[in-house]
């Protein structure tokens, strides 16, 4: 079974963001990690080649960088990988599924595709929906359970309120994968090692017959939100503590009646 | 005047707090409430009295695929001639709004927390809140899910007139919904839900989010847990707040036993107060809530119960 997982080059949540402008991010100082939703997806590819035989193949469109999130994706015991470069690593979300369909064509279709069920940069909850759409495929997103049944997958996904959807579809198609599908291993030394010298094809959108697209949505203006500066610590007894709280939720914050 | 289509969301017999606050959004615009899977008229009044000029009631089973209620929408957009259309972002308006947004190639501006529809644009969350982004929309329609309670519905009558739509069904082919397992718990949707009330690695144990069950009951609150708590197992991960979670934003959060990661903040940062309770002076919540209470969560919870 082939089974390629899409993999996102994302600052660490912990990084601080700087804007230039007002309208664009500075993508060069802050430390970037693989899209932890992204990271269920390649643990499940890798435990079901490990399980069936095939190979799993990591598909990053992003910036020349992203090679340090696809080392790590090829630790974690994928084979090999492909890097669509792109000038910044904030692209438009449908130029993204255009030059992830196109790669995988060139590359030949697999049997089962993986993404995270979003990505944790700019949020847009769309791209592996375009991605199957160009494709021909059905998708599920947020994906919790998976079991496959020769071409056919039956997926559980959440739909709020606790409950869960069981949804059948069948093979190829695009799995959107969220926290509870496994969990993802920490890879080892060796493993680290091993994948220093896995393939890794490298292509500019150019050569995949692709431009990028000025976009249909412009940015107007971005910015900093500022944190809270600090709580207003209630004080005295826990009793009178507790009395105030209640107090100031009902006559200054109004919230509770 | 800009054509809006709404798709509402029904629970209980009554429109969810956030499909009228999509309306209250749409103000000025010529609004459609989309019902489905519902008899329309159950509604009338309520979506009347928050705006609607037409209510669409949709006639045809869309329960069995995700891809057949996403067809039928594009096809009501066509129908009357919408040019924006709106929806919650609950875990079923996202995931449809997607599918929307892929079948007709259009832009989707995703679990935003304000728009103005006249000018098109919207304010979304970039980076788990850390950026707000203002972004123009130039695509031939606006489709967009809003963040539940960050618009306050307000009454706004219009005439409600009802029109019915009669839906092609077909084959959904390859993606199919074979069940939904309800919860037994009848437990608020946490991402929509007014009041939430977490605890974190400190509430110790599963049996202890009872304490916290009680305390949720009074304030009308759902119950959520940090990262710690769930991967603990003292919590399943349906009710985990923050990265790798849910997204929430209600009016009131309160934080019972949690640090404070960067990572739940990501989920919880929009709600409009948030309260710590932290035995631990220097946990980090501290520095980024608005009211705090130090002290052992299972002396403070059950007052604040009481006096409730």
């Amino acid at each position: 079974m082939k089974i390629i997982v899409c993999v996102k080059h994302v600052p660490d949540t912990a990084a601080t963001i700087k804007v230039k402008d007002d309208i664009g991010y500075e993508d060069g100082s802050v430390k970037f990690i693989a899209n932890p939703y992204d990271e269920f997806g390649i643990e499940e590819a890798v435990r079901i080649v490990e399980k069936e035989g095939g190979e799993v193949v990591i598909l990053t469109v992003g910036k020349a960088a992203a090679v340090t999130t696809i080392r790590s994706a090829l630790a974690m015991g994928a084979h090999r990988a492909i890097l669509v470069k792109t000038e910044s690593q904030f692209v438009d979300s449908t130029l993204t599924a255009q030059a992830m369909k196109t790669a995988m064509e060139q590359d030949g279709l697999p049997d089962l595709i993986f993404t995270g069920k979003s990505a944790v940069d700019t949020e847009t909850f769309q791209t592996p929906y375009r991605l199957a759409k160009s494709l021909g495929l059905p998708i599920v997103n947020e994906v919790s359970n998976l079991i496959l049944n020769g071409n056919q997958a039956v997926t559980r996904c959440e739909i709020g309120g606790g409950q869960k959807q069981v949804i059948e579809l069948g093979l190829p198609a695009v799995i959107g994968a969220t926290k509870g599908l496994n969990v993802p291993r920490y890879p080892k030394l060796p493993d680290i090692m091993k994948a220093k010298k896995k393939e890794l094809k490298e292509f500019e959108l150019a050569e995949l017959g692709i431009e990028p697209s000025t976009g249909r949505v412009s940015i107007e203006k971005l910015e900093i939100v500022p944190e809270r500066c600090g709580a207003t610590m209630l004080e005295g007894s826990i009793d009178e503590q507790v009395d105030e709280l209640v107090r100031v939720l009902k006559e200054d914050e109004k919230i509770l009646s | 005047m800009a054509k809006t289509g709404i798709l509402i969301e029904i629970e209980n017999d009554a429109v969810k707090e956030t499909s009228l606050g999509a309306m209250t959004a749409a103000a000025g615009s010529e609004i459609y409430a989309l019902v489905i899977n519902t008899d329309a008229h159950t509604v009338k009044d309520t979506l009347a009295n928050y705006g609607a000029e037409t209510i669409v009631d949709v006639k045809g089973d869309l329960s069995t695929s995700p891809d057949l209620m996403a067809e039928t929408l594009v096809a009501i957009v066509k129908e009357y001639g919408l040019d924006t259309l709106l929806g919650s972002a609950s875990a079923t308006g996202k995931d449809i709004f997607a599918r929307v947004a892929a079948i007709m190639d259009e832009p989707l501006m995703s679990d935003v927390l304000g728009l103005n529809i006249a000018k098109r644009t919207v304010r979304k969350s970039h980076f788990s809140g850390k950026i707000m982004a203002t972004l123009k929309v130039n695509g031939s329609i606006l489709l967009s899910t809003i963040r539940p309670n960050i618009i306050e519905p307000k009454p706004n009558p219009a005439n409600g007139n009802i029109i019915t739509f009669d839906v092609e069904i077909f084959d959904p082919g390859l993606t199919k919904i074979a069940e939904v397992q309800k919860s037994n718990s009848g437990k608020l949707d946490l991402t929509e839900a007014p009041v939430i009330v977490t605890g974190g690695r400190a509430i110790n144990a599963a049996e202890n989010f009872a304490m916290l069950d009680a305390c949720a009951e009074k304030l009308g609150a759902a119950v959520g847990a940090s990262r710690a708590a769930v991967d603990a197992g003292f919590a399943p991960h349906s009710m985990q707040v923050g990265q790798t979670g849910k997204t929430v934003s209600p009016k009131l959060y309160i934080a019972c036993g949690v640090s404070g990661a960067v990572q739940h903040f990501a989920g919880m940062k929009t709600s409009k107060v948030i309260v710590a309770i932290n035995e631990d002076k220097h946990a980090p919540i501290f520095g980024k809530c608005d009211y705090g209470i130090i002290g052992d969560i299972f002396e403070v919870v059950p007052k604040l119960t009481e006096k409730l």
